[in-house]
């Protein structure tokens, strides 16, 4: 290899420089990939603590109510579809990216966005019929950790759809470039990470909680 | 002169982006593995579901152990369908990380559930009884 670039005439040059140099960028290209992965690694160790902290107090009832008696499953699941429904919408997404279809991928943000959104409201709606029923964060540790676990969950919803409403409309104004494809890219590792995080919730929270 | 390699950086990477334009983005799945795992995780969802709001598998027991079992399939679902995992991205690191970290989880959940539930079980009776049907 060495030999060879010194034995080159000058105008081959350049093309050892362009090949070296795609290796290299290559690299940094993958390490925003692999940057944000571990980014995601340590929000699951959020996560696992207050899995953690949920295993432990959540049978805490301090005399006051029990999941069997506040989750209404029905509601959870209608839930748990709109998180699985905005994953695949945000693949078909990605997918109409890897086709350099703008519009396509606009639609398919937005319909993610409105299944995001949805998914917010019910679990607002949620949250305020247990609060109105008095079944506060404040009433019992197992409350206090249900709500903490919970809410950490649908706050990362909430920033989710806030970046997803930036990414359209950085697309929007300047189109599928390769630092929107790239950011287009984490976002679809950080929905689909939180759509994970969902299953343990509903998982050991909710269908756990009422089987109890 | 401007193409010659040492004062040619912005020419560099104009070449670069093109050679990149599919680098940075590239192994998002395809529409069958989508549909794939998007099938799978609807059938995981439901199953565990129906076993709680029916009571069709009967024994409480083995209702948690099912679901917990099926919670686990579903996040390896989509572990591999969304999120693309594989041994060989990044030269195994991003798989490296997620072992690491769900050696990290295992520990946290087992460890503290298990410390607490034996702290809980040796308490005196008259501070358990304190609790109140608590802990």
């Amino acid at each position: 290899m060495s030999t060879d670039v010194l034995s080159a005439d000058p105008a081959k040059n350049p093309t050892y420089y362009l090949v070296e140099d795609e290796d290299h960028h290559h690299e940094s290209g993958g390490s925003t990939a692999i940057g944000f992965w571990m980014y995601l690694m340590s929000d699951c160790l959020i996560f696992a603590i207050l899995f953690a902290t949920y295993g432990v107090l959540g049978t805490s009832y301090a005399g006051g109510p029990t999941p069997r008696e506040i989750f209404e499953l029905p509601l959870v699941a209608l839930n748990t579809s709109m998180l699985l429904l905005s994953s695949i919408t945000y693949g078909f997404a990605m997918i109409a990216m890897e086709k350099n279809q703008k519009a396509q991928v606009q639609i398919w943000l937005a319909i993610t966005g409105l299944f995001g959104l949805a998914f917010l409201s019910i679990e607002l709606y949620e949250f305020a019929n247990l609060i109105h029923e008095g079944a506060t964060p404040q009433r019992s540790a197992f409350l206090s950790s249900f709500f903490t676990l919970v809410g950490t969950h649908g706050l990362h919803v909430t920033f989710g759809i806030i970046w997803l409403v930036t990414l359209m409309v950085q697309v929007g104004r300047f189109g599928l470039l390769e630092a929107n494809k790239r950011r287009l890219m984490c976002l679809s590792m950080f929905w689909h990470f939180l759509d994970v995080v969902w299953i343990g919730v509903f998982t050991f929270v909710y269908l756990l909680g009422v089987l109890r | 002169m401007s193409a010659h390699p040492p004062h040619g950086h912005g020419d560099h990477a104009n070449l670069d982006h093109d050679l990149h334009s599919h680098g940075d983005t590239h192994g998002h799945g395809s529409m069958k593995g989508y549909m794939i795992g998007f099938v799978l995780s609807v059938i995981l969802t439901a199953i565990p579901f129906w076993a709680v709001m029916t009571g069709g598998l009967g024994d409480t027991q083995t209702t948690a152990l099912v679901i917990m079992a099926l919670a686990f399939v579903q996040i390896v679902v989509h572990m591999i369908f969304f999120l693309h995992m594989n041994t060989k991205s990044e030269g195994g690191w991003t798989m490296m990380a997620l072992v690491f970290t769900a050696v990290l989880v295992v520990i946290t959940l087992s460890g503290s559930i298990w410390v607490m539930y034996h702290m809980n079980t040796n308490m005196m009776p008259d501070m358990a009884a304190q609790m109140g049907g608590g802990m």
